[in-house]
């Protein structure tokens, strides 16, 4: 099943010449781009690490093509994404956030049903690959 | 039938036939940036008439590409070599705006470091910190200052060895989007350059920059003063000139800087002998000029008699 999160996921895969230019549009925004992955990708998983540091003062976006190269050498097989934040005065948030790579396999999520007083069910959805212990999730192994 | 000419490139984008030369120069403006450079710069002919060749090659280079008879992207970093204060800075502002005309550089941006900023401090701090400055400096000009402190001789393990080597790599792997210059004194350049030979072979133009002469430094000290709304009285022009020539015979000369410095003083003296006699009314002009006393009071002519 393919995750669906952040900007263009319904879109095909992003080529590194569309992700350049979506980047250069952070930048010329002023926004300081970032490159997390992970290998939960659990909706409500807000916090996936980061790849270095957050890149300010950036004016091109072939430095983070650069990061973003090598980031994919080390974790290909996992979630990747490009995440921009504002730093301006009454944002001082994230701006925009699309994915930039994702593993060959993508098993997706099952959902749990718990029956709890008075017949009343609550769901919780678990990602099939984080059974599998951090690192082995996806592919290695 | 006539054989037509070859075309190589029949499938693609319909290549230019025919450009008007003129037209192409005017319309990517570095007729402005050449002539702003020969008006700001005082003397250092050998470099104006290399930038000169530096721009019209990729004048060229440029219509070539689309008249599709090049393909590759041309070896842009260079080498400035010179003594201090002879301009290598400011040149190198300038040919980021030349390159940045002509679409060689996308941003057009100068990222100027030295040693410090590239090279760490422990184990693992370097890689990151050379990059660092390498993305900001990513679709610009990156300019390295005293370029040859990066490498240590006498220590093996220092980590500048560990910059050379991320540099070189991004050097020749990413020419199209960055530019390096390199600048220090001949010398020492040349010697870092015979320890780092992959830094001499992908450095395409090597450009020396000469000491300049004592009319050209006088013409440099005005054009400051101009700047600064400024000027010499005569006395103190003619004074000036004397300043110069002591001033180049003593230790640590180091060209226009050194005359900046100066006139910075001579502001200062000036200032204060206005302030010294309050009951006067001042005049603009009064504020505007530097007396020969201003310039005469320098520790320059003291050293100049004892000798």
């Amino acid at each position: 099943m393919r995750v669906t999160q952040g900007c263009f996921s319904f879109l095909p895969d992003l080529t590194d010449e569309q992700i350049s230019r979506q980047v250069q549009y952070c930048l010329g925004k002023g926004w300081a781009v970032n490159i997390e992955f992970t290998d939960d990708p659990h909706p409500r998983n807000n916090l996936w690490e980061m790849w270095g540091l957050p890149m300010f003062d950036l004016r091109d976006a072939a430095g983070v093509l650069m990061e973003l190269n090598e980031c994919r050498k080390v974790y290909g097989d996992r979630y990747i994404r490009m995440s921009a934040f504002d730093s301006s005065h009454g944002w001082e948030s994230l701006r925009l956030s699309f994915i930039v790579n994702r593993p060959k396999e993508e098993p997706g999520f099952r959902l749990e049903r718990h029956e709890v007083a008075g017949r009343n069910i609550q769901y919780t959805t678990k990602c099939y690959a984080v059974d599998r212990p951090e690192g082995g999730r996806y592919g290695a192994q | 039938m006539i054989a037509q000419g070859g075309s190589p490139a029949a499938n693609e984008a319909p290549p230019t036939e025919q450009v008007d030369l003129r037209r192409e120069f005017n319309e990517v403006g570095i007729g402005e940036v050449l002539d702003q450079l020969d008006r700001e710069l005082i003397g250092l002919k050998p470099v104006k008439t290399r930038i000169r060749e530096i721009a019209s090659l990729l004048l060229i280079e440029r219509i070539r590409k689309r008249m599709h008879l090049t393909s590759e992207i041309p070896t842009l970093h260079m080498s400035f070599t010179g003594n201090p204060g002879t301009g290598k800075t400011t040149v190198a502002l300038r040919i980021a705006g030349i390159l940045h005309r002509l679409g060689f550089v996308r941003r057009g941006q100068v990222v100027s470091v030295t040693r410090d900023e590239l090279v760490g401090q422990y184990i693992g701090h370097t890689a990151p910190k050379t990059k660092e400055i390498l993305k900001k400096a990513m679709g610009g000009v990156l300019f390295i200052d005293e370029a040859y402190y990066l490498h240590r001789p006498d220590n093996e393990r220092d980590y500048g060895q560990e910059a050379i080597e991320i540099l070189l790599q991004v050097m020749e792997s990413q020419r199209e989007d960055l530019v390096v210059i390199l600048a220090g004194y001949g010398d020492r350049m040349e010697k870092f350059f015979a320890s780092n030979p992959g830094f001499r072979s992908r450095i395409a133009h090597h450009i020396d920059f000469p000491d300049y002469s004592d009319g050209e430094l006088l013409s440099i000290a005005e054009l400051m003063l101009h700047d600064m709304n400024y000027k010499f009285s005569p006395e103190a022009r003619s004074a000036f000139v004397r300043y110069i020539e002591l001033r180049k015979t003593q230790p640590l000369f180091s060209n226009a800087r050194s005359i900046r410095n100066a006139l910075d003083r001579m502001r200062l003296r000036q200032a204060n002998r206005l302030v010294a006699d309050l009951d006067r009314v001042l005049t603009a002009d009064d504020i505007m000029s530097l007396e020969a006393s201003d310039v005469l009071a320098s520790r320059v002519f003291i050293k100049g008699v004892i000798e």
